[in-house]
């Protein structure tokens, strides 16, 4: 019986996993931050139910015993109340806090112990060494700033500037450390753990880890403008020779395909195209500005502009008329006058070649 | 200065300058409820748009001004003046009273209340309503383009001026105006919240006040307060926007709490049990509630020890709100329990507002809330607590009181229609919304990609949602049909309260003499110790009475013009709208209003009491 009880709310939340899509739901979780948050939501869930089942047999029962029948005209005797049961009801839930509230403020040290924090003990303090994580070795940072509406990632240790896409190692837990250029943005990566805001002006620190390799949906969570919707990104946790390889390659790009002479004349053609129009905004490798989301990656995207798929005829209406597909973002518009059709499928050949991690 | 001046004012020359509570009240619930009405069509162009994945009905643009409206709307235009509405009328019946203690500053916050909301509504035809959330988190409100959170910033500032002066105007009312014999301790339930929300609002305006001028000063004069490129913090606006709005839930709640009150012990046929439980309860709650604001703002990066203590102050909350759940439910227990429809949105208030109550226990877990912050779980959890708990409040009282107000009884038939659809279509709009948040949808989006589990979920919900509009239809033809319904009009539930032993429609002057109290729950007493009718506490004699004035209507207007020279930078207009205000207050200074007196013959033909 106990063992049946215990399983009920599980079976609960495992058929509630069931609604939601696989690496983006938090019930769901592919990270010990997300188990950890989704243990707690448990463990509530139980207390709760526990409430909600004390409380509506009671009610349920009081309204069918007392509800008033046909031809009754009695008077209900008047009771003014009832110190001990008062007392009762006072403490229990203070007791049914305590069992909240205590796993729930160990748990937010634990979220907020940083792995560079951990490290910075370790130096520090002599025989705490196991807390101590190295960077590199251990965990990495990433530091994500948000914009409206797209997600810049850089790796400040590993000279990496990404857009969109966020890389990450599976062997290695990841310190992100959130800004925002703008408005209050929101970083949350539900399969992955919970979220933390995105503050123009304040540098706020948290960590993820995801064991398994896979895609996980990131999603803009701040209210943040017209297109707040559309500011999706994307978790690409890969092994950690693949993140290795990933991060060598970002930081210093093969030259044949930044020049577009890897994929062929078209390719070439395109990255003047790219020379003349986008590299003001968009940054392959070393050369351009971070104005926009760096492209060094671009033909590895799994999706344009945070939700469009990656077709050349998408990329195409894109570069064209971005404001009606995304209202509001930054991208200005390219009209056949500056950008001709023939340029454009030059330019679209040389971006999606743009690739980073070699094809198997 | 004629006892006969009032008969012969025009019916709306006598509205718009009404300084009776009872007039002003009314004006307070219709007001709020043509605002419900917006904020409710809003809601279905919400739900409409979001009926589909990726629909294109309103627009992002439009959406965000829909979204900020309907939060606006419903918080400080409808639900907060329906209580008020509620609070007018009825407190000073309660406690014995004949008038609130100032009249004339009752009618100003009734204007002032009025012209904020419809300038906030101008915006909408003038080039675009604010899009910044009814939170208005700056940057992405100082940044916004156009003016429409220009006419948030105003229109929430006069009105808001309006609230915080009927709120000292209650405070000051419940403290010295009570009928001898009516001590504290004795004062019904919905007085005492009515105290409790108006102490309150004395506290967390003033912060709101603080908030929006900051941004006022940051978006029209140049100010730097929310620019961090001139050394601002963006921090500071979320603290004080939820210094204010988190009280500001409270005072939605306790006017509820307060109308359950009396409506479960009045159909329950049973005095409150716990009553002076149920007193420090809410005066805990109150305070509790204005040390919690930071569990807003969990996800902000306020480091673990900020986050553990307003988690465990949030959670503490739970513990008064409980008593006060299990004091209703045990008020009904040995009872015999009437289901009228008003008593039916108070007993179906308990489980859906606990079933509010404890997503916000698990909302107070500040590690688990960094999954649910911003989702549609937390959407889900402020709905069932303000429809669970506020609207249902309101939709009892609208029932219980409407005798009163109106002189008519709404109909229970058409009124428990009204209620069973509301009930089911609230359910199932927003039960379903706490898994749409946790398999990860945002809040406050303008639509959804397909594909990602959301489709089914957000359909059930809309049509939940279709569902309550329908159910809205009923109120509406039930209080147009039901005008028939005249008799037994007086004392129609067998009341507990004072409000019970006027006449309806109650004399302008309430009682025809103070009455006397002599225990909780007044006219129960007498109707079990004494021949049924209340005790007075004074001879008849002659009664005084403040004369009405048009200078609450001008003074708002000339707040709202103000309003416009400061959303189009014209100061030309802001001095020509200030100096009308301060014009009327120096006239008003000056101007000697003695009142007028109704003489005992008078109240002996309006039939006084006794």
């Amino acid at each position: 019986m106990k063992h049946l009880l215990r399983l009920l709310p599980f079976s609960l939340i495992a058929l509630l996993a069931g609604c939601g899509v696989e690496n983006l739901s938090a019930l769901d979780p592919r990270g010990p931050v997300a188990e950890m948050q989704l243990n707690l939501i448990q463990l509530s869930l139980y207390v709760m139910i526990f409430v909600i089942v004390v409380v509506f047999s009671i009610y349920t029962f009081v309204l069918i015993k007392f509800r008033e029948r046909p031809g009754d005209t009695h008077i209900p005797k008047q009771v003014h109340g009832n110190r001990a049961l008062e007392f009762i009801w006072t403490t229990i839930p203070i007791l049914l806090l305590l069992i909240l509230a205590v796993p729930n403020i160990m748990d937010t040290f634990t979220l907020a112990e940083t792995p560079s924090m951990s490290a910075t003990e370790a130096d520090g303090e002599e025989g705490e060494g196991q807390e101590g994580m190295v960077e590199g070795e251990d965990f990495i940072t990433v530091q994500a700033t948000a914009h409206q509406f797209w997600w810049e990632f850089e790796y400040p240790n590993l000279d990496i500037n990404a857009g969109q896409d966020l890389y990450i190692p599976t062997d290695r837990r990841v310190e992100i450390v959130l800004e925002a250029s703008d408005v209050v943005h929101s970083f949350w990566v539900p399969a992955l753990g919970g979220k933390m805001d995105n503050v123009p002006g304040i540098t706020n620190e948290m960590w993820l880890e995801a064991p398994e390799e896979g895609i996980y949906f990131g999603k803009c969570t701040e209210l943040c403008g017209a297109s707040h919707w559309l500011m999706d990104f994307k978790v690409v946790a890969v092994d950690g020779d693949t993140f290795d390889v990933w991060a060598a390659n970002m930081a210093e790009p093969d030259e044949a395909v930044v020049s577009g002479e890897a994929a062929g004349e078209a390719a070439v053609e395109g990255r003047e195209v790219f020379e003349s129009n986008c590299i003001s905004c968009h940054a392959v490798g070393d050369e351009g500005s971070p104005t926009g989301p760096n492209f060094t990656n671009f033909g590895e995207r799994q999706v344009v502009a945070g939700f469009l798929e990656p077709t050349d005829e998408n990329l195409h209406d894109w570069i064209r008329d971005p404001q009606s597909l995304k209202p509001d973002n930054e991208m200005p518009a390219f009209s056949e006058d500056q950008i001709s059709d023939d340029e454009m499928d030059a330019l679209i050949d040389y971006i999606t070649e743009l690739k980073v991690l070699e094809e198997d | 200065m004629s006892n006969s001046s009032a008969a012969q004012k025009s019916v709306v020359w006598d509205w718009l300058t009404t300084v009776d509570h009872k007039k002003i009240g009314i004006m307070y619930f219709l007001a709020g409820l043509f605002f419900f009405t917006i904020a409710g069509i809003e809601a279905m162009l919400i739900r409409i748009q979001l009926m589909f994945p990726e629909m294109a009905f309103l627009g992002e643009q439009t959406y965000n001004e829909v979204l900020t409206m309907h939060g606006t709307t419903m918080l400080f235009l409808a639900a907060m003046p329906m209580f008020f509405g509620f609070m007018n009328f009825v407190t000073p019946l309660q406690i014995g009273a004949r008038d609130v203690a100032f009249p004339f500053v009752n009618s100003l916050g009734f204007w002032l209340f009025l012209f904020g909301g419809l300038l906030l509504h101008v915006s909408y035809f003038t080039g675009g309503a604010p899009d910044a959330g009814w939170t208005a988190y700056a940057p992405l409100s100082t940044t916004s383009e156009g003016q429409g959170v220009d006419y948030y910033i105003l229109g929430l500032q006069v009105s808001g001026a309006g609230t915080l002066m009927s709120g000292i105007n209650f405070l000051v009312t419940i403290v010295n105006m009570r009928a001898p014999g009516m001590s504290m301790m004795r004062m019904p339930l919905f007085t005492w919240t009515t105290f409790v929300t108006s102490m309150l609002i004395l506290f967390a305006f003033p912060a709101l006040t603080v908030g929006l001028l900051l941004l006022m000063l940051d978006r029209t004069f140049g100010g730097a307060f929310f620019d961090i490129g001139l050394g601002g913090n963006v921090v500071i606006y979320q603290h004080l926007f939820w210094i204010f709005g988190h009280p500001e839930v409270y005072i939605l709640i306790l006017p509820a709490f307060g109308i359950f009150s009396e409506v479960i012990s009045t159909f329950a046929k049973k005095r409150l049990f716990g009553y002076s439980a149920m007193v420090f309860a809410t005066m805990i709650i109150g305070f509790l509630g204005f040390m919690v604001w930071a569990h807003h703002m969990f996800t902000v990066g306020m480091g673990p020890v900020a986050n553990a203590i307003f988690a465990v102050a949030t959670m503490a909350i739970a513990v008064p709100t409980g008593i006060k759940i299990f004091n209703w439910l045990l008020t009904l227990w040995g009872g015999r329990i009437k289901f009228t429809t008003a008593n039916l949105f108070a007993l179906a208030f308990i489980p859906s507002f606990v079933l509010g109550g404890v997503t916000g226990v698990q909302l107070a877990m500040s590690a688990a809330d960094y999954q649910f912050h911003d989702t549609y779980f937390v959407v889900a959890h402020f709905h069932y607590v303000i429809i669970g708990g506020s609207v249902f409040g309101i939709f009892a009282a609208t029932f219980y009181w409407w005798p009163k107000m109106f002189g008519y009884r709404l109909g229970e038939g058409l009124g428990k229609i009204f209620f069973w659809l509301f009930l089911i279509g609230f359910h199932l709009t927003f039960f379903i919304q706490h898994f749409l948040g946790l398999v990860g949808m945002p809040r406050r989006v303008a639509s959804y990609l397909d594909g990602q589990g959301f489709n089914e979920m957000n359909l059930i919900s809309s049509l939940g949602a279709f569902m309550m509009a329908v159910a809205f239809i009923f109120l509406v033809v039930n209080v147009i049909v039901s005008r028939k319904n005249t008799t037994n009009v007086t004392d129609p539930w067998d009341g507990r309260t004072l409000e019970w032993a006027t006449t309806t429609p109650v004399q302008e002057f309430n009682f025809a003499q103070t009455p006397l109290i002599r225990d909780l729950d007044a006219l129960w007493y007498e109707k079990m110790n004494g021949n049924g009718k209340i005790k007075a506490a004074e001879p008849l004699d002659e009664i005084h009475m403040p004369n009405g004035s048009i200078l609450p209507i001008i003074m708002s207007s000339g707040l709202v013009v103000a309003s416009f020279g400061v959303i189009y930078e014209m100061y030309l207009l802001i001095a020509l709208g200030l100096l009308i205000n301060f014009g009327c207050m120096f006239v008003r200074s000056i101007k000697e209003d003695h009142g007028y007196h109704i003489p005992v013959s008078e109240i002996k033909k309006q039939g006084g009491e006794s």
